[in-house]
């Protein structure tokens, strides 16, 4: 079946099985090697691209689904292509060593372009919740938080002295997150 | 992991895409956010021959208050996501976007959608017991017509209901929540698992996630409630009449004393007296 993406702003287009995973499609098809494959049962997130602008799992999505749309992997940011950390994104993970192994990195910067375009206003927490959906084995995420929060313009210290201050409530994420009025 | 070859077809109408189910049978699945069916997919639990995807009809995402019903009215292929982020919902159904915003993870949030987890009718999921305490009605379109199913009367088992399999669900229908306290307890080992179980409060009516095959209300707690009862006293109640399932997250002796818990403290959220 004749699908056409946009990918990083360029046409494509191919013949292929609706089985096909738009994973396979932005690594096999057109070639672009940063989208990660981790878990393959959407939990670790190292699969994140934009899909029309939006942050998914590109191992849950056919690339039929995707026809006729337009993703960004992070290929397609600023710099990423040769090597030159020049997004703000990307330019804030290498700063604040956002990174080790790199295994987790272009899905973890693509789910923070995403979560960055959709609020101004980040905070630690927020940007902790934002991240729910990206494994990382290797940083305790500590240094991820930071960089996001710098590329969104936020003072990192600031926001961490923030939260540690706050009343929020001090259950783990995640434990019972009860909520209500 | 890759699915089974099947054929695929995006029709530009929901018309269309009812009609395309029609003819297609048993052998047919409709795809909407494909967050819970290509996982099945892929691991080969599910082999349908045709997939008909209405994850992209216009016709099928938009949130709207009608007035004269006193309900608000949400077309089935609205994304976790756009409930999440809903003014309307939130002013209306408060509970239903704070339900929904516990589902997955930002990704699986921005294309799975609210038809597609009522009709998967998993009991492990957030939202049928969220629409269940709400009192919500499915509504659903086929070959024959639409027909209205109070969600008390659309679930008869694990991921089964009385859908019919050329039908479609269209809309989900809310009534307005007034000023009603409301509460959802969601338990959680891990920050974006599914939860082991979960309670969902709106005023007196309460639904539960993950206490037996289908989503199910904590009938005896309501009717303590109703006979003005403290709310300990009915809380303590929760788990008569479930059947909780055991599994590696919980056994069901776990699950009743974790649900008499979880409905205690979201009966006292919703009830100001946290
Ligand atoms: C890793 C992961 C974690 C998740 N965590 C949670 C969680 O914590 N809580 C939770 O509640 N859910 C969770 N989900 C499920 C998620 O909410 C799914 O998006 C949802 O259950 C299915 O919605 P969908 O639109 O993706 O449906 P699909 O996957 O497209 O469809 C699911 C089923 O419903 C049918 N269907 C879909 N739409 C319609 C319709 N309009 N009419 C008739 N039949 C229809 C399909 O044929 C299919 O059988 C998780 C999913 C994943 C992958
Ligand atoms: S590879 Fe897609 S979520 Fe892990
Ligand atoms: S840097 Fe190794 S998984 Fe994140």
């Amino acid at each position: 079946m004749k699908v056409e993406i946009t990918v990083n702003g360029e046409a494509t287009s191919a013949d292929v099985e609706p089985r096909q995973l738009l994973a396979h499609y932005v690594r096999d098809t057109v070639g672009l090697k940063a989208t990660n494959i981790g878990c393959d049962t959407t939990s670790c997130g190292a699969c994140t691209v934009l899909l029309d602008g939006e942050a998914v799992k590109s191992c849950t999505v056919l690339s039929v689904q995707a026809d006729q749309q337009s993703v960004t992997t992070m290929e397609g940011l600023d710099g990423a292509a040769d090597g030159r950390p020049e997004h703000p994104v990307t330019a804030a993970f290498h700063a604040e060593h956002g990174l080790q192994c790199g295994f987790c990195t272009p899905g973890m910067v693509m789910s923070a372009v995403s979560l960055i375009n959709h609020d101004d206003e980040l905070d630690e927490r927020k940007v902790r919740e934002g991240l729910e959906g990206n494994l990382c084995r290797c940083t305790g995420y500590h240094n991820i938080v930071r960089a996001v929060l710098v590329a969104a313009g936020k003072d990192p210290d600031a926001a961490q002295q923030a939260e540690a201050e706050s009343d929020a409530l001090r259950t783990a994420p995640g434990f019972s997150r009860g909520e209500g009025a | 992991m890759i699915p089974l070859a099947f054929d695929y077809a995006r029709p530009d109408t929901l018309d269309d895409a009812i009609a395309l189910l029609a003819e297609k049978g048993e052998d047919a699945s409709v795809l909407a956010g494909g967050h819970s069916l290509i996982p099945v997919m892929k691991v080969r639990l599910g082999a349908p021959e045709f997939l008909i995807d209405i994850g992209r009809l216009p016709e099928l995402s938009y949130i709207r208050l009608d007035e004269a019903a006193g309900e608000v009215a949400i077309g089935a292929g609205t994304k976790h996501r756009d409930v999440v982020n809903s003014e309307l919902l939130a002013a209306e159904v408060p509970l239903l976007p704070a339900v929904a915003r516990t589902v997955g993870d930002p990704q699986i949030r921005a294309r799975g959608t609210l038809g597609g987890t009522l009709a998967h009718a998993d009991p492990a999921a957030d939202l049928p017991a969220a629409v269940l305490a709400l009192d919500g009605t499915v509504v659903l379109q086929g070959p024959r017509g639409k027909r209205s199913v109070p969600i008390g009367e659309f679930y008869t088992g694990v991921f089964t209901s009385v859908r019919e399999p050329d039908e479609l669900i269209v809309e989900i229908r809310i009534p307005r929540c007034g000023d009603r306290g409301w509460a959802y307890e969601k338990f959680t080992r891990r920050s974006n698992d599914w939860g082991i179980v979960g309670v969902a409060v709106s005023g007196d009516r309460i639904g539960l996630v993950n206490m037996g095959s289908t989503a199910l209300r904590a009938t005896a707690t309501e009717q303590a409630l109703a006979e003005g009862r403290p709310i300990a006293e009915a809380a303590a109640l929760a788990a008569e009449g479930t059947e909780p399932p055991s599994d590696t997250h919980g056994t069901p002796e776990y699950r009743t004393h974790l649900v008499q818990v979880l409905t205690r403290r979201a009966l006292e959220t919703a009830h100001g007296q946290r």
